[in-house]
């Protein structure tokens, strides 16, 4: 198991390095200059002093190695800095945003807060609600609660976010003034008002995406728990005796958490990269909401960056649910 | 399976073909019928509707904007006076359209590259890396760079329109054929190992006539129901990034553009939100309740029961 982890944990680094490659050349063959929107009173001589400021002046394969040791190493050492006060990363070059002129890894840590906050909320409840609907609804198969479910779950999953995120402002925000349509970010938690205030305000995002994922999720849990309820194990649990409960609860429930353990892992990556929507819906700026800016404003290296982080988090959760399946269920040890 | 009673007086009816069956299965499936009319008439509606309600959508009557529905406009109108229900068949055009073609560009790619990993095991290990390559991309921030990037030069040669629309469909074409190629690649494995290919192999089929007659008739099943639900993920794509707006040009309507424009008018005329995410979700829905049916009934261990 061990070997197999690190085997794979080797095989990620090609993979990144090819899949930032990917990024990076598309970002850079695309046409779209970040100077052509500067005034045409500029001379041309200053037009390219500009260009070399931003690092355009370069060839392409040493502007990619300088990209990736700036990304790999430089925001590393940095961020290592910044936690404990140490001087690794003095004077090396970080990657700057063409909007703001500072460092990316900067605006992305003053943005991760919010996008974890709503969205990790909404994937735990989203994963909590799933959970004992799907085991419900696979044990009363086709049950009036098990059509409910299916229904709910179908519509869930069918019903884009961008309209359920809408749909709920309509009525919450606009009808019955419940809730604020709009995410505020400065808001800061001192006291109980505020506090209440806060929850308010999250109440509709994490709503709208805790039902999407627990649409997904329930459905797998329903399908796992149907599998493995025909086994025979299950008969030979019930022909030993043992309650109800614990056939259910302890010997069905545990076999099929397996795949769903799994499918839960893969979906973290999507957290960030899938809510972009609803944090543009609802006005939190968030990583999505920057994401978005930065492809508007043509800011190359943040796109370049957020991009190749969210790839990141795509392998490493990968890793991590074969990890998972292994550790899970021993009969796939992949020695 | 014990009884055999039965199953010899089944052996004398006329043969029939294994569609019958197909079709049998599915139309007991409630959700997947419901699901199959409410998605042809919403195709009709979309493309006969046109005919029957004259209106231009892109017909300015500045006098009557921002009017809720009445007999002359069913829908209202929006904040130019343009009539809604002729704008949301035009932009449900477009949206079919581009979940279609897209849908058909990705399978195209799909079960090429599963085909060739599954059958010709020389392509078998660079293709299906390539694939998990695919998988681990961040898809819709590549979706909403690839679009932002590409938009001006594509519009620039081919007009605005069908240069998004070439944009928007190859894009979310070549973003979502990983699926199908997987799932193709593993029927195709194990077809491989069949009798029946054995015995075309051995009266010297070549590959070519091989895939053609033997391997592709096989994997259909799989590839309709990834068809199925292809067209749904390249609709809500396609309304995704026209609602981020980075999808079709403003006075080309789409339902995702509608929703969008609509939003900024959210708190006067909630109403004109409603109709094309209304619409989005009864397609998405009734096609993935279309796939669902199809599942099952394409399923050789449920059908029949």
């Amino acid at each position: 198991m061990f070997t197999f982890t690190l085997r794979r944990l080797l095989l990620a680094i090609p993979t990144l390095l090819f899949i930032s490659l990917i990024i990076f050349l598309l970002l850079d063959f695309a046409p779209g200059d970040p100077t052509a929107q500067l005034p045409l009173t500029i001379p041309p001589e200053v037009k390219a002093k500009i260009r070399e400021s931003l690092g355009l002046g370069e060839p392409i394969h040493i502007r990619y190695l300088l990209w990736l040791k700036q990304f790999a190493v430089a925001e590393p050492l940095h961020a290592f800095d910044a936690t404990f006060g140490t001087h690794f990363g003095e004077g090396m070059q970080r990657v700057i945003s063409w909007q703001t002129r500072s460092p990316v890894g900067d605006i992305i840590a003053q943005r991760m807060p919010q996008t974890l906050w709503v969205v990790g909320l909404s994937y735990v409840l989203g994963t909590l609600i799933a959970l004992p609907i799907g085991v419900l609804s696979a044990y009363r198969q086709y049950s009036w609660f098990d059509q409910l479910g299916t229904f709910v779950s179908m519509v869930g999953y069918s019903v884009p976010t961008f309209f359920t995120g809408v749909l709920l402002i309509v009525i919450f925000a606009v009808n019955l003034g419940w809730f604020p349509s709009i995410y505020d970010t400065t808001h800061v938690v001192s006291d109980w008002d505020s506090f209440v205030f806060q929850v308010r305000q999250m109440v509709m995002p994490v709503a709208v995406l805790a039902l999407y994922n627990a649409a997904q999720i329930s459905r797998f849990m329903r399908a796992s728990m149907l599998d493995n309820l025909g086994q025979d194990y299950v008969r030979t649990a019930r022909a030993k005796g043992m309650s109800e409960k614990v056939v259910v609860l302890v010997h069905v429930l545990r076999n099929s958490m397996i795949p769903v353990v799994t499918v839960i892992a893969l979906g973290v990556p999507t957290i960030f990269g899938g809510a972009i929507i609803t944090e543009q819906v609802f006005k939190v700026n968030g990583l999505g909401q920057l994401l978005i800016t930065a492809i508007y404003a043509n800011d190359i290296p943040m796109v370049q960056t957020l991009t190749f982080i969210f790839a990141i988090l795509i392998v490493l959760f990968n890793l991590i649910a074969d990890v998972l399946y292994g550790i899970l269920d021993p009969r796939i040890r992949y020695d | 399976m014990t009884d055999t009673a039965p199953l010899k007086e089944e052996a004398y009816r006329p043969p029939r073909s294994q569609w019958w069956d197909v079709w049998d299965q599915f139309s007991t499936h409630r959700g997947a019928l419901i699901g199959t009319i409410v998605f042809l008439t919403i195709v009709f509606a979309v493309l006969i509707g046109p005919y029957l309600w004259t209106i231009e959508p892109t017909f300015i009557d500045i006098r009557a904007r921002n009017q809720s529905p009445s007999f002359a406009h069913p829908l209202g109108t929006d904040q130019l006076g343009r009539d809604m229900l002729a704008r949301m068949m035009a932009g449900g055009k477009v949206s079919i359209a581009v979940g279609f073609t897209a849908m058909l560009l990705s399978l195209l790619l799909g079960t090429l590259i599963g085909v060739l990993a599954g059958y010709f095991r020389r392509l078998d290990g660079p293709l299906m890396r390539l694939t998990d390559l695919f998988l681990a991309l961040p898809l819709l921030p590549l979706l909403l760079v690839m679009v932002m990037l590409f938009r001006e030069t594509l519009s620039a040669r081919f007009g605005p329109e069908t240069g998004v629309f070439i944009l928007i469909v190859v894009a979310i074409g070549i973003t979502s054929w990983m699926q199908t190629a997987r799932i193709v690649r593993g029927d195709v494995l194990a077809l491989k190992e069949r009798e029946f290919v054995l015995a075309a192999r051995s009266i010297g089929t070549p590959s070519r006539r091989m895939i053609t007659r033997h391997v592709l008739p096989n994997v259909l099943s799989p590839v309709m129901v990834s068809a199925t639900l292809g067209i749904a993920n390249a609709i809500i794509t396609e309304s995704a990034l026209s609602f981020l707006g980075l999808g079709f040009p403003p006075d080309f309507p789409t339902w995702g553009r509608l929703l969008f424009d609509a939003v900024d008018y959210l708190q006067q005329y909630p109403e004109r939100v409603l109709w094309p995410g209304l619409a989005i979700s009864f397609t998405v829905l009734s096609v993935n309740y279309m796939g669902d049916g199809l599942r099952d009934a394409l399923d050789p261990r449920i059908r029949g029961r």
